[in-house]
């Protein structure tokens, strides 16, 4: 198998944007495919993207599954060097060294509400951590808070969605099994992805998230709540009037983010409703096959065949149960998970617009005549070189990120696709199987069968 | 399926070649549409296979006409059914309306499969009228109106009548009639479910339809994975669309439940008929015990039972010994007459019992026969699916090595 090496080169200028108050705790080595990011991001030379991208084919591990849930143990062992290859073709760091796992889900009762909490267990062999192993556990809303933390420090990297909140359909509990086990795998993708991202791992709220017991202490911090405000005003005030000259190739991305989405809702309920429907014919076929056992009963030389033909309906029922777990524990997740991602794609390229609306505000106010003093007219200068930069680092970050998520999608939806046909496969393969057992047992007379 | 073990077959060959629509009036002088068949006899092969007769149309009335006469003239025998007059047990795909081509194939077939069987009888093929119906297109109604059947056929009412009063029926027989009661409602609840499965199926393999257009579109935004969302998208319209002849296979195999389904009302015809005979038996000898107890009291003029006789008598004073005499001996005739109508009657049920007994044990040797290998061609047709539909996936994924290159 051909593959080629990508690397996600990221410069200074692609560092992201820090919120301040967390700066004093980073302490982060040199990688060889990672910068260190520079404190002050004005100060960042603005170069242009040397991230490599490949086109044309990609590697594909064979036999290699994405692993969304068990333990951290498979991870290890011979099959690394596996991983690694993996890895890279998902788009994540060449080295992986922060492992997640998501598990346990219970049930936390207190005088207010009930909620779930998950263990989060994590093993890395970074430097920067103290420890090498940590159990941690958290909510939902941790995870919420952790995902919001990462999109204001890295506002135009995409990064993985959550699963969506509860939201009242039909006669799913919120603490249902299903509706549980369906979130843990998600959020257990969701630490993944980020653990593997060569940009997000080193956040350092994901190092809070993972290691800290207590996390609502440093919740609390953070002057992010009004300062969102302020910005969210600003954006909006610029929505109104809009970017001008958006970059061609940001206009394509918008164009496939919004086909994208198209597509990935269209099979997201497409596969929904091919749950839905197999499993009224499980519930059919259930009662199907008992009832040869019972026209069985009345019967005396027929009674053998009729018993052997409920037999294999009963087994073909089990293989449809079969089929039918992987398409709501593989398919359907992934899909759905590709969906949201989808809205995360317009998003980050509205944030990118917003960046460089208001660098051309700036613009604009700089070339107007109403500027009086000399004083104003560099303030305002440097603000606009200020602005340039940002629009200049986001631009570049996105686009490395843009690659990195391409691959890691068609990676997922691949693996997801294929692992479905072929369980598709097998269960044809083992109907097969099964009637042609029944039928060997009626060419060989009663009494003379073999077990 | 069919050996030719009767002098008829052996002779000719048997075909429900086509169908055709006509309008007329019916017998209430309305306009309607319905389907005729064509009966084509030929002589066998060896015979030099020319047509015999006049390869008569017929409409399913003039079959169940047909069935009906056979019913009343040989009431011993298991007679075939004919295909269902209304579509039942149809699951949301398969129309219930009897001018609905598919529907008038099926019946097609099972009119030909009722005519060969009845062919195939011993004793029905024998018949005069059965050949008349096969070849003359003229006269054939006259013909079968003509035989009295019509006069001879037990009523409802005096058939139901016996089996509600019959005292000793033969226990074989009731044994008889409860199984096929038990097999009726197994076979119905059978197909009844198998419909709702067909349909469900149908529903699954349809959605997956939905995919193929959606892979389609996807494909043209993806650079990378363009080839193989097309290739997976069209496999995915391929499997979609071949559920349609695996269900269609699937009927035929329904038809054949149904076919013995139906038999279970020829074998509870028998069991009828037994009672009503039974029935008689015991009404002729109730009769002529009757008959015998007025004898006696005759003769003794002791009158143990309450009777009319006795009353009036007693009112109106006592015959003369000439009245009685007469009496008497008008007496002594019908117990006669009963005595040999019990004779009578006690020889018809028992012959009937033997003729109808034969009768069973094979039919039930037929159907256990047919029915194990319509259980076995079953079997079959679901391998067959898996393979076709297990190839058209393979070819999809398995080389997904293929696929994902591309992908």
């Amino acid at each position: 198998m051909v593959w080629k090496r990508r690397s996600y080169t990221y410069t200074k200028a692609q560092a992201p944007v820090l919120s301040g108050d967390l700066e004093e705790d980073l302490d982060l080595e040199e990688d060889e495919d990672l910068e260190v990011f520079s404190k002050n991001p004005s100060l960042a030379v603005g170069s242009s993207v040397s991230s490599s991208v490949v086109q044309g084919s990609l590697v594909h591990s064979p036999g290699a599954l994405v692993r969304s849930s068990g333990s951290m143990v498979n991870q290890y062992g011979l099959e690394e060097e596996e991983e690694e290859e993996e890895e890279e073709a998902r788009g994540g760091v060449p080295t992986r060294d922060l492992f997640v796992t998501v598990d346990h889900p219970e049930s936390h009762v207190t005088a207010i509400e009930t909620f779930i909490v998950y263990r989060v267990l994590a093993r890395t062999t970074r430097g920067d951590f103290d420890s090498s192993e940590y159990e941690v556990h958290r909510r939902y809303q941790d995870f919420l808070w952790l995902r919001g933390k990462l999109e204001e420090g890295h506002p135009t990297l995409i990064i993985h969605p959550l699963p969506e909140k509860f939201v009242m359909k039909g006669l799913v509990e919120r603490f249902s099994e299903d509706f549980i086990e369906t979130r843990r795998r998600a959020l257990q993708t969701f630490l993944s992805k980020t653990a593997e991202h060569p940009m997000l791992s080193r956040s350092p709220q994901l190092k809070v998230f993972l290691t800290e017991q207590d996390l609502t202490a440093i919740k609390k911090q953070g002057p992010s709540f009004l300062s969102r405000m302020g910005d969210s005003v600003r954006a909006a005030a610029i929505a109104v009037r809009g970017v001008r000259a958006r970059p061609q190739e940001f206009g394509a991305m918008q164009d496939y983010a919004d086909e994208f989405s198209c597509k990935m809702s269209a099979l997201d309920k497409v596969t929904q409703r091919i749950i839905k429907e197999q499993n009224e014919y499980l519930e059919e076929l259930s009662q199907y096959g008992p009832l040869y056992s019972q026209w069985a009963e009345l019967e005396a030389d027929l009674s053998e065949p009729l018993r052997g033909v409920a037999g294999c309906l009963d087994l073909c029922g089990r293989e449809t149960e079969e089929q039918l777990r992987h398409l709501t524990e593989v398919l359907q997740p992934t899909l759905h998970q590709y969906l949201l991602c989808a809205d995360t794609l317009k998003t980050v390229l509205r944030r990118r617009d917003h960046i460089q609306a208001e660098f051309e505000a700036k613009n604009d106010a700089l070339a107007s005549s109403a500027v009086s003093k000399k004083g104003d007219l560099e303030t305002l200068k440097e603000e606009a070189a200020g602005l340039e930069e940002r629009v200049e680092s986001a631009n570049s970050a996105l686009k490395g990120d843009w690659a990195r998520w391409g691959d890691a999608m068609r990676y997922d939806l691949r693996e997801a696709l294929v692992s479905t046909a072929d369980k598709n496969q097998d269960y044809y393969e083992k109907c097969l199987a099964v009637w042609e057992t029944f039928l060997l047992s009626q060419k060989t007379p009663p009494g003379q069968e073999e077990d | 399926m069919v050996e030719r073990e009767t002098a008829l077959l052996k002779k000719i060959d048997i075909n429900v070649a086509e169908s055709e629509k006509r309008s007329g009036k019916n017998t209430v002088n309305m306009q309607e549409t319905y389907t005729v068949y064509l009966i084509e006899i030929r002589w066998v092969v060896e015979r030099g296979g020319l047509p015999v007769g006049d390869s008569p149309w017929r409409r399913y009335s003039e079959f169940e006409l047909l069935r009906t006469y056979l019913l009343v003239t040989y009431p011993f025998v298991v007679i075939p059914p004919l295909p269902e007059k209304r579509a039942e047990f149809v699951w949301h795909k398969l129309s219930a309306d009897n001018l609905d081509p598919d529907f008038v194939e099926r019946r097609r077939l099972g009119l030909e499969n009722f005519l060969i069987r009845v062919a195939s009888h011993s004793v029905l093929s024998k018949d005069k009228i059965f050949y008349q119906f096969l070849t003359e297109e003229k006269g054939w109604r006259e013909a079968v109106l003509e035989t009295g059947f019509q006069d001879k056929a037990d009523s409802r009412l005096k058939s139901l009548s016996a089996t509600l009063r019959v005292k000793n029926p033969d226990k074989s027989f009731t044994d008889l009639k409860q199984y096929s009661d038990e097999l009726n409602s197994a076979i119905s609840h059978l197909l009844r479910v198998r419909a709702k499965v067909a349909d469900r199926m149908y529903g699954v393999y349809k959605v997956h339809g939905n995919y193929g257009r959606i892979f389609s579109e996807w494909s043209a935004i993806e650079k990378e994975m363009g080839d193989g969302l097309q290739s997976a998208g069209h496999h995915m319209d391929t499997h979609s669309a071949s559920v349609d002849d695996i269900l269609e296979e699937e009927e035929h195999y329904a038809d054949q439940l149904k076919e013995y389904l139906f038999y279970t009302d020829a074998l509870r015809s028998v069991c009828r008929k037994h009672e009503l005979i039974q029935y008689e038996l015991e009404m002729a000898v109730l009769d002529l015990a009757s008959k015998k107890q007025q004898r006696e009291e005759l003769t003794t003029g002791a009158v143990r039972v309450f009777s009319l006789k006795g009353m009036s008598s007693k009112l109106f004073g006592q015959e003369s010994p000439e009245q009685r005499e007469s009496r008497l001996a008008a007496l002594q005739q019908s117990i006669q007459a009963s005595e040999d109508a019990v004779l009578d009657k006690n020889q018809e049920c028992r012959e009937f019992m033997r003729m109808s007994w034969e009768e069973v044990k094979r039919f039930k040797e037929q159907k256990d026969r047919e029915l194990r290998e319509a259980l076995i061609s079953y079997a079959i047709m679901q391998i067959s699916m898996c393979k076709k539909v297990g190839d058209n996936m393979g070819t999809a994924t398995c080389d997904p090595h293929h696929v994902t290159r591309t992908m």
